[in-house]
């Protein structure tokens, strides 16, 4: 049986000035997979990530996110195509000027009419949750701690109830403890909401956490791809090497 | 000299490259302007700020212009102790440029820097990519509030600055100079011309398009962290304010 793919990438090449950043990559997600993409620094894992929000247009190549191509689609499919994913970025990229509550429910307040109390209620219930206490919705990110900030990251992401989630580094910049916390949390919401998740790290206990599957880049292209059990034993050498780096 | 010519052609299509991407940039932020949604909230909170908190500022400015016009007018013209002279020269004065431009340079340093700052902080902070995530668009959110805001907020605080520069002039020729109140006020309403008034506000206008598209401007594209944020910040300000200028003429040589 064929498996359900949510995320299909073909054929995708990134370059900036002649420069390759990504070149003629393919992958899919499935439904209810956890994907996780590790790579060195300028592997290019960052530049797939932001062409996967649509955030950048490749040169070639397609990208399909619930069966249309958010390269070529027309902006409001595209936009439709979009709503379905929610993002984790690497510094948490919390808006500065709202509270926590505002931050969480941006996209309901906006779009879906959400009074301020029923808006609260739901941040409230999201950031339950993710074990965050309930003073801290009226605060503004910074006023909180580095775990905090990605804990409420998380809770805006999956607020809208989307079918994918997308993790930028999400222990990046804390310490290897509440790293450990953040990923248990990813871990658990991903399997809770029922969701598949593309994470990109460099760390390791973020890879054996999260990953069902592994992709690594390596000079623009994927080097290796398999089960987490199979990069341990993997004679690979660009696997090998990564892993004797990290 | 091969040398030359490749930074020259280099320098020219950045130049070509970078008006292009501004007047995509202003298209971008006027379309979106006529577009659902209409962020009330976001413009209200951009309105408020644009004009009421620049409010002291321009006033402030503006009163001691008039005052200024008025005591210079009365001494370059050897004390000349004409009511009618000085309420003219002081009214024309403020009403026709240093109402709109003081008011412009005013905003500018104050809502443009503050602008630029902010929309490159969340630039280089990804919050302009997490809007973008939360399906909305960032331009119309952020870009086109602003430019709506400073397209009436500049007018309102140029025609309020005229009010309280006149006030400064009436004031020095009043207290200081000892001219006849009653002659100086009947001077200005006589030499009052509406369209000194319009040229003023259409010249605010033009400020306020020129202080929100290239303070968002440069912070849209601002990129490289703090420094990115500081320089972004100043070439804003030192262009928007170097626009003003130049602007100002063009405009008056329109309706001269």
């Amino acid at each position: 049986m064929e498996e359900k793919k949510i995320i299909n990438v073909k054929n995708l090449s990134v370059s900036f000035s002649n420069n390759i950043v990504i070149n003629d990559i393919d992958f899919h997600l499935s439904r209810k997979e956890s994907l996780v993409i590790i790579g060195k620094s300028g592997s290019g894992k960052s530049v797939l990530l932001r062409c996967l929000m649509g955030l950048l247009k490749p040169d070639h190549g397609s990208i399909e996110i619930d069966g249309i191509n958010i390269v070529n689609a027309n902006r409001i499919d595209k936009e439709n195509a979009l709503k379905n994913i929610g993002v984790t970025f690497q510094n948490g990229a919390l808006f500065d000027s709202l509270t926590v509550w505002e931050n969480i429910t941006f996209k309901e307040t906006k779009f879906f009419g959400f009074n301020k109390q029923k808006a609260k209620e739901k941040a409230l219930l999201i950031i339950k949750n993710l074990e965050l206490d309930e003073n801290i919705l009226e605060l503004y990110p910074s006023e909180l701690s580095g775990g905090m900030q990605k804990r409420v990251a998380i809770a805006r992401a999956i607020c809208d109830n989307p079918k994918v989630l997308f993790f930028d580094e999400p222990t990046s910049g804390l310490d290897p403890i509440t790293g450990k916390i953040i990923n248990n949390l990813i871990e658990k919401t991903v399997i809770k909401l029922g969701v598949s998740a593309i994470t990109i790290t460099h760390d390791i206990s973020s890879i054996e956490n999260l990953a069902s599957r592994i992709i690594l880049l390596d000079n623009h292209k994927i080097a290796w791809s398999g089960k987490p059990n199979d990069m341990k034993i993997s004679k690979n050498k660009i696997v090998k090497q990564f892993l004797v780096n990290t | 000299m091969l040398k030359i010519i490749n930074l020259l052609g280099k320098v020219s299509l950045s130049t070509i490259e970078n008006i292009g991407k501004l007047t995509l940039f202003i298209f971008k932020s006027f379309f979106w302007l006529f577009k659902t949604p209409f962020y009330s909230k976001q413009f209200l909170f951009q309105l408020l700020d644009v004009a009421f908190y620049s409010l002291p500022v321009v006033g402030l400015t503006t009163f001691f212009s008039g005052m200024v016009l008025a005591l210079q007018t009365f001494s370059g013209f050897d004390n000349f102790n004409d009511e009618s002279t000085i309420s003219k020269i002081v009214l024309t004065s403020i009403l026709r440029e240093l109402g709109p431009v003081l008011a412009g340079l005013m905003v500018c340093g104050r809502v443009g820097a503050k602008m630029a700052a902010e929309i490159a902080t969340m630039r280089v902070s990804n919050q302009i990519d997490a809007l973008q995530t939360l399906s909305t668009r960032p331009i119309q959110f952020l870009i086109s509030t602003r430019l709506l805001a400073s397209i009436i907020a500049v007018p309102f605080l140029v025609l309020i600055g005229n009010i309280i520069g006149v006030f400064g002039g009436f004031v020095v020729a009043t207290f200081k100079l000892d001219l006849n109140p009653i002659l100086y006020m009947m001077s200005t309403i006589d030499n009052f011309n509406l369209i000194d008034l319009i040229q003023g506000l259409v010249k605010a206008l033009v400020f306020g398009i020129i202080i929100a598209i290239i303070s968002c401007y440069f912070g849209y594209n601002a990129s490289g962290g703090a420094e990115g944020v500081g320089r972004a910040t100043t070439i804003s300000v030192v262009t928007a304010s170097t626009l003003i200028l130049t602007s100002t003429y063009f405009i008056t040589a329109l309706f001269i």
